[in-house]
């Protein structure tokens, strides 16, 4: 029969014991003192963490953070209200309703139909980019930016206040 | 009877029947498609060709191909004639220039459209289309007419098919609306914008292969893809109206009401503009059941088409619907709270 108990897969196993432990054991100085040395080490080795948002880590070019609902040149919202952003979403996190732009506001919307309400869940978005994939107007893209955490609920969803793309932000 | 072959499946039919029509009895792949020929409707067809198919033996009689493809909505069939249409390279490659001028002067604004998702010309262009298009030149643009509060005319997407100029002259008293001007020039209008209003004009929504003749009582107000279309009927009072609907819901909202479609999306009974416009609401009607879509068709998106049984579960409001003060938003009320607001 074989002894299970002698075989290591990891390589790692170390037996446990319990044994009387040695004067200089028992004294713990010089164990606090390895203890503190490693510590010490440490101080003066690379640091493994940034200072989140001061510094702010490498992203990948293709990382996709918080969306954003585009402007044209001149300003119009490009999002017609298609819904095939809501239809490509495989979490179900996009909303709208649609209405239609009345005579005035050209300048505003784009297209004669346009989102009046349009809200993305983001406790529900798992950020796969299908809704930037699926657009036809160029309208959603996903950003660099990390979507920000909250305290309630309702501060997840996002509606056209936190999405579309502010004056300042348009690069021409 | 005669005998003909389409696409190697032979099929006895009656003398007179055209080729669409016969390819229609065998049913299937090998049916051309059509935008123009209803077979509800007198005297249409022959005006989109993208129908065409090409003829690879006239008749026993006259075993010679025909010169040219031929339009299969108005061809009647002779005793062992041999048609292609799916077999035929000749035919596709005629199908995809079709497209290609059928799209010329239309506008593709399908994100905007309210026929997005169930019009017939996109599924044509998905099917034969090219990716892209080589036309530069401006579209053909027209001023808006007014033609009522149901109906929206949209010239710019108009294909010309006449589909709703026949509704007009068959099915209503008297003929409200037609084609003016010539050539590319035509376009649908009534004349000097007289709004129509007959019991029957609803029809011609249904009929638009395209999104030129659009709800009005529906604009924009959804995707046809989000709404979930089930078999209804009511008892409607109108002598030539059978009451025999598709309601497009949306949870307990009636959206629009259309009339059934068969497999070539032609409309099995027209209804009247009452049962059209005026009872968007769930009480009116009585529900058979979930309609049964094409598999690939966009409606079918997320959707269960099992009839399902309503049903009440017995437990805390709270476990259900969440807390009421996370349900500000309208991504987590219920259609019925959104419409209260």
């Amino acid at each position: 029969m074989t002894d299970y108990g002698a075989i290591s897969l990891t390589g790692r196993k170390k037996d446990v014991s319990q044994k009387e432990m040695t004067f200089s054991e028992k004294l713990y100085l010089p164990g606090i003192i390895k203890g503190m040395g490693i510590t010490l080490k440490h101080f003066f080795s690379k640091k493994v963490t940034v200072q989140y948002p001061d510094e702010k880590r490498e992203f990948s070019p293709v990382y996709r953070g918080q969306h954003i609902l585009m402007r044209d040149e001149n300003g119009a919202e490009r999002c017609t209200a298609c819904g095939l952003c809501a239809v490509a979403c495989p979490a179900e996190a996009i909303t709208m309703t649609s209405a239609e732009r009345k005579p005035g506001e050209e300048k505003l919307y784009r297209e004669e139909k346009y989102a009046s309400v349009y809200e993305i869940n983001m406790l529900r978005c798992i950020f796969c980019g299908l809704c930037e994939e699926a657009c036809p107007k160029e309208a959603i893209f996903l950003t660099e930016k990390i979507s920000n955490a909250d305290y309630s609920r309702e501060g997840f969803i996002f509606g056209k206040d936190k999405l579309v793309m502010k004056p300042e932000q348009q690069v021409l | 009877m005669p005998k003909v072959t389409i696409d190697g499946v032979s099929i006895e039919v009656e003398a007179g029947t055209t080729i669409l029509n016969a390819a229609r009895q065998i049913g299937g792949d090998l049916v051309p498609p059509a935008m123009c020929y209803y077979s509800k409707l007198k005297g249409s067809g022959g005006k989109c060709r993208v129908c065409l198919v090409e003829i690879s033996k006239g008749s026993d009689a006259n075993p010679n191909p025909m010169p040219k493809l031929q339009a299969s909505c108005c061809t009647p069939i002779a005793d062992g004639m041999e048609v292609k249409n799916m077999t035929s390279q000749k035919v596709q490659d005629m199908r995809k220039g079709v497209v290609e001028f059928l799209l010329i002067n239309h506008p593709l604004d399908c994100p905007i459209c309210d026929q997005a998702g169930e019009c017939d010309l996109q599924n044509l262009g998905f099917d034969y289309g090219a990716q892209k298009t080589r036309y530069q030149e401006g579209r053909r643009t027209f001023d808006k007419i007014d033609i009522g509060d149901k109906i929206q005319l949209h010239m710019t997407r108009c294909i010309l098919c006449y589909r709703c100029t026949y509704v007009a002259d068959q099915l209503t008293p008297h003929r409200d609306h037609g084609v003016l001007n010539r050539g590319d020039a035509s376009e649908i209008s009534t004349y000097i914008s007289h709004a129509i209003d007959n019991d029957f004009s609803g029809n011609m929504i249904d009929v638009c292969p395209v999104g030129a003749l659009t709800d009005k009582t529906f604009r924009f107000k959804s995707r046809v893809w989000f709404l979930k279309p089930y078999r209804a009927h009511r008892q409607c009072s109108h002598e030539k109206c059978n009451g025999q609907v598709d309601l497009w819901m949306f949870g307990n909202d009636v959206y629009r009401v259309t009339a059934r479609k068969d497999d070539y999306h032609e409309v099995e009974s027209f209804i009247c503009n009452e049962c059209r416009f005026e009872h968007k609401n769930k009480a009116d009607w009585t529900i058979e059941g979930p309609r049964k879509l094409e598999k690939w068709s966009v409606i079918n998106q997320g959707k269960y088409m099992k009839r399902t049984a309503e049903v009440n579960i017995d437990t805390e409001k709270a476990l259900l619907l969440g807390r009421d003060q996370d349900r500000k938003r309208l991504s987590m009320v219920t259609p019925e709270e959104a419409k209260k607001k």
